[in-house]
């Protein structure tokens, strides 16, 4: 029995050490958004963010994240409170079947968490990792920098809020 | 319409519905007549297959209305077009109504969900359905009220009198009501005074997808479920010899190893539990396998010496016209993976000696029939419910994954078994599109136009779905197989391997001939755009080869041969959109393309212009832009329909700049990203461009695959424009391109 903690839950998952993250998340925590792919780190689908970092969760064992802070799309917002990153995606519609696109969020939300105005050539050379095979590529680069947009914005809000207080 | 009439036909019906046709013939659509002797005409769409309303469309008491489509929601957008053209004709609010798709219990069957047309099938059926459905409530009020129907008009869910009194669909609605044949003729909404249709509403399915709802097949979790994966033969044809499972049996969470001759699977409680059992298994299998495949790098004479059957599918004469000396040239293409980023998925079910199974196929009836085939069971007790997967783009995995969904389940009775193909799997055993030899032949006359056109095709045939049993891999790997079905060509005119193979253009001399290879030394099946990809790139590209001899301007040179006025309409918008002008200097390195196709010659119209960059060192090519202009026809979501296109631009480059599968004499080895690699976000272009010409009042154009062949064609137009070289050989890869730079 290991505790892991998922979108600032604990949760006693009873599976082998080696268990790839991708099937605790799935199986075990009943988790949808990260999707399995390829099972071989080579298509992104799988992504999501650890302590601050995007990783492919079907390529790392559970075994690696004691202790740390996993966080999933789901954790992100909701269809009711959508965070800026699904905002944007929803926007720019931003999606045809949307397997990949929940893989991408997370690589593009780690990005904008270190870097909040990336050019086009960082948020191309972040993404570089994930596939997409129905072509929605122009249409992500699009809801990617939207997202910008709306986190200084909602950054810029709070802000203000703080200041008010 | 008259209102009384409307009524006296629900009593006729009410008696015998064998009299509904003798009323198709109202005063109002006198003018559309068919002579008396004439068959009476069909509806239009589906509802030719399935007439009665409340097929398609559901109100029940309590005002809630349900659409149903036997079409699969693929990625495409479509449940929301549908959702949209069923709430313009009823006028009812957008977000009221729910739509239903593929469910052999549910739908209408629809056949398959291919070939861009489910637009212009279930699109048109629930329009005109949506809109008689409209009128039958109408009349109905206009009896409840003693009013003449033309006074009342619908707003809302609700029909209005002009006093302001309002009867909700859902009161009017009677038992039975809907169930009623539909008419060859429906008095449709003005297509100028549309508020949904036309609109860009957003997709109703992005939300869950954006958020971690639940929506793929591959996201069911079914209390008391199981996880499966199956141990594929290592290639083609191999036999199981032998394979002591009783390690893997022993093995944490393992329920069951299934073993039917060389089908092997194995389920376990858990996922991972699965593929480290599946992983065991598959060392314990030993198999006899034989070199079977034929030399990858020579397909061209594979094709072209495969026994074949030729039909000659076009032939035109003008002997009054003579030309000079003709050109000839050679196009090919590989083989190319449907390559769905997430693998094939299913789950299945026998409770009560009912097998349900939840799969991502495009035809849940054809693959029912299939289903209960392979398990001999009736298929009344099997019942196929679509639900979404990965996209598609084809026949890839799903049905071979739903079949072995439930041969497993069969051994499981009452556990609802989740099987999910692994990467190298979907990599390995998908259908994949098939390869392609055109050889073309051409002659100017003394005004630099075509004077006579030569095309052959050789191809395997584009579409091996079920069908039968046969079709799908766990019915042909069983101890008592089924043999796999004949292949059979597709006929025309929307064609498989011929599909797009005669030409849009007017030559005066021309002769199309199509070469159907029934040997298939690769498993193939359906890959978008069948052979329109292969053969619009071919035509395409060689028209550009005449303008060179012509030495016309490309776009100029498509126009001097194209009568069709919606196809110049569709090049003018692309060439002004890109900025295309005649004599124009692409800059250093640089290339301009231009190609144009009608999908089938019967469906949408697009045409691509690009600018294309090839570094001249390395040979490595880049779209920079494209500018696409289509025409489908009444445009229901323009936005769904750029989606659709811009998709198709960049799904056709990533084919056609990089993709083949590969394989030695005995197994396929292009099986992961590595080994067939595909676009990566370092080589999207910086810009696509989608001009939609709108057609109000024009029938549904299917336009999901109308973008492959002249995407393809154009970017081999922009890298000859670059390099001065023409690549005849798909893919046009870095290595090619340089090869051709040093020649």
């Amino acid at each position: 029995m290991m505790t892991l903690k998922v979108n600032g839950r604990e949760h006693q998952v009873d599976a082998d050490p080696d268990t790839p993250l991708l099937y605790v998340l799935r199986d075990d925590i009943k988790l949808n958004a990260a999707k399995f792919g390829c099972g071989l780190g080579q298509c992104g689908s799988c992504a999501v963010i650890v302590d601050g970092t995007a990783v492919l969760s079907c390529v790392t064992p559970m075994i690696l994240l004691e202790g740390k802070q996993v966080t999933t799309l789901e954790g992100l917002g909701s269809v009711s409170e959508p965070a800026p990153i699904q905002r944007a995606f929803i926007e720019e519609q931003a999606a045809q079947c949307g397997y990949c696109i929940p893989g991408m969020m997370m690589r593009a939300q780690a990005l904008l968490l270190k870097n909040s105005k990336p050019t086009d050539a960082e948020i191309r050379a972040a993404l570089e990792q994930h596939l997409c095979r129905c072509g929605t590529h122009m249409r992500i680069l699009r809801a990617v920098r939207r997202a910008a947009r709306l986190m200084e914005t909602a950054d810029a809000a709070a802000t203000t809020n703080r200041s008010a207080q | 319409m008259n209102a009384s009439l409307i009524l006296d036909r629900r009593r006729v019906l009410a008696g015998g519905g064998a009299l509904i046709v003798s009323f198709s013939l109202t005063s109002a659509f006198a003018q559309d007549q068919a002579p008396a002797a004439m068959p009476p005409p069909k509806p239009p769409g589906s509802l030719a297959a399935t007439a009665y309303l409340d097929s398609w469309i559901r109100i029940d008491a309590d005002g809630s209305i349900t659409v149903f489509t036997g079409k699969a929601e693929l990625g495409q957008g479509f449940r929301t077009a549908f959702q949209q053209i069923a709430a313009e004709e009823l006028d009812l609010p957008f977000e009221s109504l729910k739509v239903i798709t593929a469910d052999t219990k549910l739908t209408p069957n629809e056949g398959y969900t291919a070939g861009s047309r489910s637009m212009q099938d279930s699109g048109t059926a629930i329009k005109n359905a949506a809109a008689q459905v409209r009128e039958l409530l109408v009349a109905e009020a206009a009896k409840r009220l003693d009013l003449p129907a033309e006074n009342l008009r619908t707003e809302n869910g609700a029909v209005i009198s002009p006093d302001g009194r309002r009867l909700s669909y859902g009161e009017l609605v009677a038992a039975d009501m809907l169930h009623v044949q539909a008419q060859p003729k429906s008095r449709l909404k003005d297509p100028a005074t549309l508020k949904v249709m036309g609109q860009p509403v957003r997709r109703v399915d992005i939300p869950a997808k954006v958020t971690g709802g639940a929506a793929y097949v591959q996201d069911m979790r079914l209390p008391g479920m199981v996880h499966a994966r199956v141990v594929r033969p290592p290639s083609y044809g191999a036999q199981l010899t032998e394979c002591d499972s009783s390690a893997v049996e022993k093995l944490a969470g393992v329920v069951k190893v299934v073993r039917d001759g060389s089908f092997l699977a194995v389920v376990a409680e858990k996922e991972f539990q699965s593929i480290k059992a599946m992983n065991a298994l598959s060392s314990a299998a030993k198999w006899k396998e034989s070199a079977n495949l034929p030399n990858q790098d020579d397909l061209l004479n594979v094709l072209t010496h495969l026994p074949s059957q030729d039909s000659t599918v076009f032939q035109r004469s003008d002997p009054s016209v003579s030309w000079g000396e003709s050109i000839e040239a050679t196009y090919t293409r590989p083989y190319q993976l449907h390559g769905s980023i997430g693998p094939s998925c299913a789950v299945a079910q026998l409770a009560d000696d009912a097998m349900t199974v939840w799969t991502h196929t495009q035809g849940v009836y054809p693959d029912r029939q299939a289903i209960a085939e392979m398990l001999r069971m009736p298929p009344a007790s099997v019942r196929l419910i679509h639900v979404e997967g990965s996209g598609c783009y084809g026949h890839n995995g799903a049905d071979d994954a739903a079949a072995d969904a439930a041969l497993i389940a069969r051994a499981l009775p009452g556990r609802p078994v989740r099987v999910q193909w692994m990467r190298e799997q979907e990599h390995a055993w998908e259908p994949f599109g098939p390869a392609m030899v055109t050889k073309l032949k051409a002659s100017l006359d003394s005004n630099g136009k075509i004077a006579d056109w030569h095309f052959d095709v050789w191809s395997n045939t584009h579409s091996m779905r079920p069908g039968g049993a046969g079709s799908m891999l766990a019915a042909q790997h069983m101890a008592q197989p089924f043999a796999v079905p004949a292949p059979r060509p597709l006929p025309l005119p929307e064609g498989g391997g011929d599909r797009n193979a005669i030409p849009i253009y007017t030559f005066p001399n021309a002769q199309v001939v199509h070469h159907f290879i029934p040997a298939m030394p690769l498993r193939i099946s359906a890959l978008r755009a069948l052979g329109a990809y292969h053969n619009v790139f071919s035509i395409e590209s060689f028209m550009d080869e005449l303008a060179g001899l012509a030495d016309v301007d490309p776009v100029e040179f498509r126009l001097k041969h194209l009568e069709d006025q919606r196809g110049r309409a569709v090049i003018e918008k692309a060439a002004l959109g890109f900025g295309w002008k005649s004599g124009q200097k692409a800059p250093q390195d640089r290339g301009f393309g231009f190609a144009f196709a009608r999908y089938k010659n019967l469906a949408a119209y697009c045409a691509v212009a690009s600018e294309v960059e090839v570094n001249r060192e390395t040979g490595r090519p880049r779209l920079v832009r494209a500018v696409a202009a289509v025409d489908s026809g009444q445009v229901v979501n323009p936005d769904g329909l750029i989606n659709q296109i811009e998709g198709a631009i960049v799904q056709s480059m990533s084919w056609t700049l990089y993709e083949s599968v590969t394989f030695d004499d005995t197994r396929i080895t292009s099986i992961d990203w590595q080994t067939y690699p595909i676009l990566r976000f370092n080589a999207v272009p910086d810009s696509i461009e989608v001009h939609i010409i709108d057609r109000p009042g024009q029938p549904f154009l299917g336009s999901g695959e109308t973008g492959q062949g002249p995407a393809a064609a154009s970017i081999a137009n922009a890298i000859a424009n670059a390099t001065g070289k023409r690549l005849r050989n798909l893919p046009l890869t870095r290595k090619r391109i340089k090869e051709a730079i040093d020649a």
